[in-house]
C-alpha cells in the first residue's frame, strides 16, 4: 500500500467510525422514538401541536429565539434547573418529538422555555411581551417583535384582539389599538403549548422537595 | 511525509506556479476580506443590540436572532472558508511543486460559493432560517456551496494524484483531509437536519456533531496546515520533528471526531453518548500537545524573528490561541464546569478565541506571505501591518476576557437556587459593554486589513529589495557569517 491509500484509508476510517455512532445510532434508534398513548385521555404523550402551534415553531425559527432561549431542563444530578422551577422533570430526546426542527438552544440569555406554557398560559401577557418586553419587565433586554403587529386605528368600538395592558409609555397612541398578526398569534400559540409535565418512563417527575 | 526544504521548487519553477495560482487564489482572498468585514460589522451590532435592545429599532431583518446567524454564516462560510480554502489551494500548488491544473475549475467554484452566501445570508434575513446552529443557510444556499464544494474536492484530488513524484508534507495531509471531510459533513448535517429532516429527537446528537466536526475537521486542519507551513517557511529552518506532526495528524483524525457530544451534558441524548465525548475531548490534548510542542520546539531560540515578520507574529499568535482554545475546550468538557458555563456568554468567548485569535490570525499570518507571491510586489505600508496586529490582538483579548468573566458570573448566577433570573442579566451586562467595545476594536482592525489589502492590490510596492517588515531583521546566529 502506498503512502497515498494509507492517508485515504485513515482519513475515511476516523471519520465513518462517528459518523456511524453519532449519525447512524441518532438516526436509527433515537428516530424511531414513538410517542407513548395516554390511557385517560386517549391522547399522546407527548401530546401533539396544533396546527397553529405548528406555524408558530416556524416563526420561533425564522425569528431566531433560540439564540438567547433554551428549551431543555437537565438533570438535578448535573444542575439546579428543577430546583429553579424551569420545569417538574429532566428534558429528555422523546420530548422533542413534536419539534421540527428540535430546539434544545445553546445560550440563556433569556430564560428557558422548556415549559414556558405551565409558568404563563394567557396569550396576551405573551403578547403584550412580545410587542414591548419592557412594558412587563423593565430591565429585560429581549428585542421587541413589533413588527408582528400592527398599529391600527380605532373604528367604533374596539377590537376583541387587541393587545391589553400596555400602558404609559408603551401604550399605542390615543385612538390607535395594537393587533397581533396571524404570525403573532401563531408563536404565542406554540410558546403556550410548550409544557413538559407528562410521565414518561425514561424521565419520572420528582414530586420529593 | 518530509521536511519543508527538501521539496521546495527552485526559483523559476515557484514563479510559474504562483502564476497559475494568481486568479483563482486572489478571488478567493477577495471575497473573504469583503465578508470578513460584513461579519465583524454584523458582529459589533449583535454585540451592542444584546445591551442596548432597541437599538435600530425593531424591523423584522435586523431583529438580533436574524443578525446573529448572518453574523456567524458570514464569517464561517464567508470569511474563515474562504481564505482557507484560498490558503490551502496556493500551499497544495507549492506543496505538490505544479502549476495548478484547471484554475478555471477553482474561480466557478468561487463565484457558485459566494452566490450561494449572498443568497443565503438575504434568505436568513429574510426569515427563512430554520435556525439550527452553524446550518442556517436555507437549503437553496447550501446546495449552491455544496455543489462549489464539489468542484473544489474534484480539484483536490487531481492535484493530489498528478503531483510530482516525493513524499507529502504535513500540510498536504491537512489540507487534503480537510477537503474531504469537509463535503461529507456538510452532506450529511444538511440532508438529515435541513433537506430531508430526521425526528426530533435526532437532531440535537446530529447537530452537534456536525457542529464539533465543522471546527475540527474543517477549520483546524486548515489552519494548522498554515501554521505548519508559514513557520518553518519564514525562519527558514526544518521543522522540529516530523513524527510529533504525525502523532499531531492522527490523534486528530482519530480522537476529535468523537467529542462534541460532551457540550450536551444533562441534554436530551445517551449518557454513553456523552461520556464517549467527554473522554475523546480530554483526549485531544494529544494533538493540541503535539501541535504546541512542534511549534514551539521549531521557534525555539528564533523568537526575535516575531519583531520583523508579520507572517510569524500573527501565525505564531494564532498557534498559541489554538493551545488556549483547545485546553479550555478541554476544560469545559468537565460536567461541573459545563452545569456552569454552558447557556452562558463563557460559550460565546471561547468560540471567539477559536474562530478570531486563532483561526482567523493565521489566516491573517498566511495572507500576508502568499499576497505578495500572487501579485509581484510588496505590502505597502509596515505601520499598517503593525496597526493591523495591535488591534486585533488587544481585540480580542478584551472579547475574550470580558465574555468569559461575565459568563462565568452570569452562570453562577443561573445555578444559585436563591437567585432570580434578572441577576445574572445585571451579572453579564457590565462584561457586554465590554465586549462590544471590543468589537469596535476587532471592526478597526479588520478595515484596517481591508485597506492595506486593497492597496496591495492596486498599488503594491514594486521593486523592493526586501519583503515589508516591521522592524529591520537582526542576524540569526545561521545567517551571521
Amino acid at each position: 500500500m502506498n503512502k497515498f491509500s494509507v492517508l485515504l484509508f485513515g482519513i475515511f476510517t476516523a471519520f465513518f467510525a462517528s459518523w456511524g455512532v453519532f449519525v447512524g445510532y441518532s438516526s436509527i434508534v433515537l428516530g424511531r422514538l414513538q410517542p407513548l398513548p395516554d390511557e385517560e385521555t386517549r391522547g399522546y404523550f407527548p401530546p401533539s401541536l396544533s396546527g397553529l402551534a405548528i406555524s408558530g415553531q416556524k416563526s420561533y425559527a425564522a425569528n431566531g429565539c433560540l439564540y438567547c432561549h433554551s428549551q431543555q431542563v437537565r438533570p438535578p444530578s448535573l444542575s439546579t434547573d428543577v430546583k429553579k422551577g424551569l420545569g417538574p422533570r429532566s428534558t429528555v430526546a422523546r420530548d422533542f418529538l413534536r419539534s421540527q426542527p428540535a430546539f434544545p438552544g445553546t445560550m440563556r440569555t433569556g430564560p428557558d422555555l422548556a415549559n414556558v406554557g405551565l409558568r404563563q398560559l394567557d396569550p396576551n401577557w405573551h403578547h403584550r411581551h412580545l410587542y414591548d418586553p419592557r412594558s412587563v419587565t423593565d430591565w429585560s433586554i429581549m428585542p421587541s417583535f413589533r413588527y408582528l403587529y400592527i398599529l391600527r386605528r380605532i373604528e367604533g368600538h374596539s377590537s376583541e384582539e387587541a393587545v391589553q395592558g400596555l400602558k404609559g409609555p408603551h401604550a399605542p397612541p390615543p385612538g390607535f389599538e395594537v393587533i397581533p398578526t396571524s404570525e403573532a398569534k401563531a408563536l404565542v400559540a406554540y410558546l403556550v403549548s410548550l409544557k413538559k409535565n407528562y410521565p414518561l418512563p425514561e424521565a419520572s417527575i420528582s414530586t420529593g422537595k | 511525509m518530509t521536511a519543508l526544504t527538501d521539496i521546495a521548487p527552485p526559483a523559476n519553477a515557484r514563479a510559474a506556479i504562483d502564476a497559475s495560482a494568481r486568479m483563482p487564489v486572489l478571488i478567493f482572498f477577495v471575497s473573504a476580506v469583503f465578508w470578513l468585514l460584513i461579519g465583524s460589522l454584523l458582529g459589533l451590532i449583535c454585540a451592542w443590540k444584546m445591551v442596548f435592545p432597541t437599538l435600530l429599532g425593531s424591523q423584522a431583518w435586523m431583529t438580533f436572532g436574524r443578525l446573529r446567524p448572518a453574523h456567524l454564516n458570514v464569517l464561517a462560510y464567508g470569511w474563515a472558508s474562504l481564505a482557507g480554502i484560498g490558503i490551502g489551494i496556493w500551499l497544495m500548488a507549492r506543496l505538490c511543486r505544479m502549476c495548478l491544473p484547471q484554475p478555471g475549475l477553482l474561480s466557478i467554484a468561487a463565484v457558485f460559493w459566494n452566490l450561494g452566501l449572498i443568497a443565503g445570508i438575504l434568505g436568513i434575513m429574510a426569515g427563512e432560517s430554520r435556525s439550527i446552529a452553524w446550518l442556517e443557510l436555507p437549503s437553496y444556499a447550501s446546495t449552491l456551496i455544496f455543489v462549489a464544494f464539489v468542484l473544489i474536492g474534484i480539484w483536490t484530488i487531481l492535484m493530489f494524484r498528478s503531483r510530482r513524484p516525493g513524499a507529502a508534507y504535513v500540510s498536504e495531509w491537512y489540507i487534503f483531509a480537510a477537503f474531504l471531510w469537509f463535503p461529507w459533513i456538510y452532506a450529511t448535517a444538511n440532508i438529515l437536519l435541513i433537506w430531508q429532516p430526521a425526528p426530533g429527537p435526532a437532531q440535537p446528537a446530529i447537530n452537534w456533531w456536525f457542529a464539533q466536526n465543522l471546527i475540527s475537521l474543517w477549520f483546524v486542519p486548515m489552519g494548522l496546515a498554515s501554521a505548519y507551513y508559514m513557520i518553518p517557511k519564514v525562519l527558514g529552518r526544518p521543522l522540529y520533528s516530523n513524527s510529533l506532526a504525525m502523532l499531531g495528524f492522527w490523534s486528530l483524525a482519530i480522537v476529535s471526531v468523537w467529542s462534541g457530544a460532551q457540550h450536551l451534558i444533562g441534554g436530551p441524548i445517551p449518557t454513553w453518548m456523552v461520556s464517549l465525548s467527554a473522554a475523546a475531548g480530554i483526549m485531544t490534548c494529544i494533538p493540541i500537545i503535539a501541535v504546541a510542542a512542534n511549534f514551539h520546539m521549531t521557534m525555539s531560540g528564533h523568537f526575535d524573528t516575531l519583531r520583523w515578520s508579520p507572517t510569524l507574529r500573527f501565525t505564531v499568535f494564532g498557534a498559541i490561541a489554538y493551545s488556549l482554545t483547545g485546553l479550555q475546550g478541554i476544560l469545559m468538557a468537565i460536567p461541573s464546569v459545563n452545569a456552569l458555563t454552558h447557556f452562558t456568554d463563557f460559550t460565546t468567548g471561547h468560540a471567539h478565541l477559536g474562530l478570531y485569535g486563532f483561526f482567523s490570525m493565521v489566516m491573517f499570518g498566511g495572507m500576508y506571505f502568499i499576497v505578495p507571491r500572487l501579485i509581484g510586489g510588496e505590502w505597502p505600508s509596515a505601520s499598517m501591518i503593525r496597526w493591523h496586529f495591535g488591534l486585533a490582538v488587544s481585540g480580542i483579548a478584551l472579547m475574550f476576557g470580558a465574555l468569559t468573566l461575565g459568563g462565568l458570573l452570569q452562570g453562577l448566577a443561573l445555578y444559585d437556587p436563591d437567585a432570580s433570573f434578572k441577576t445574572s442579566v445585571e451579572f453579564a451586562t457590565p462584561f457586554r459593554w465590554i465586549s462590544g467595545a471590543s468589537g469596535f476594536l476587532i471592526l478597526a482592525a479588520n478595515i484596517t486589513f481591508a485597506t492595506l489589502f486593497l492597496r496591495m492590490l492596486f498599488w503594491p510596492l514594486r521593486g523592493q529589495a526586501s519583503a515589508t517588515l516591521l522592524a529591520p531583521p537582526e542576524e540569526t546566529e545561521e545567517t551571521a557569517p
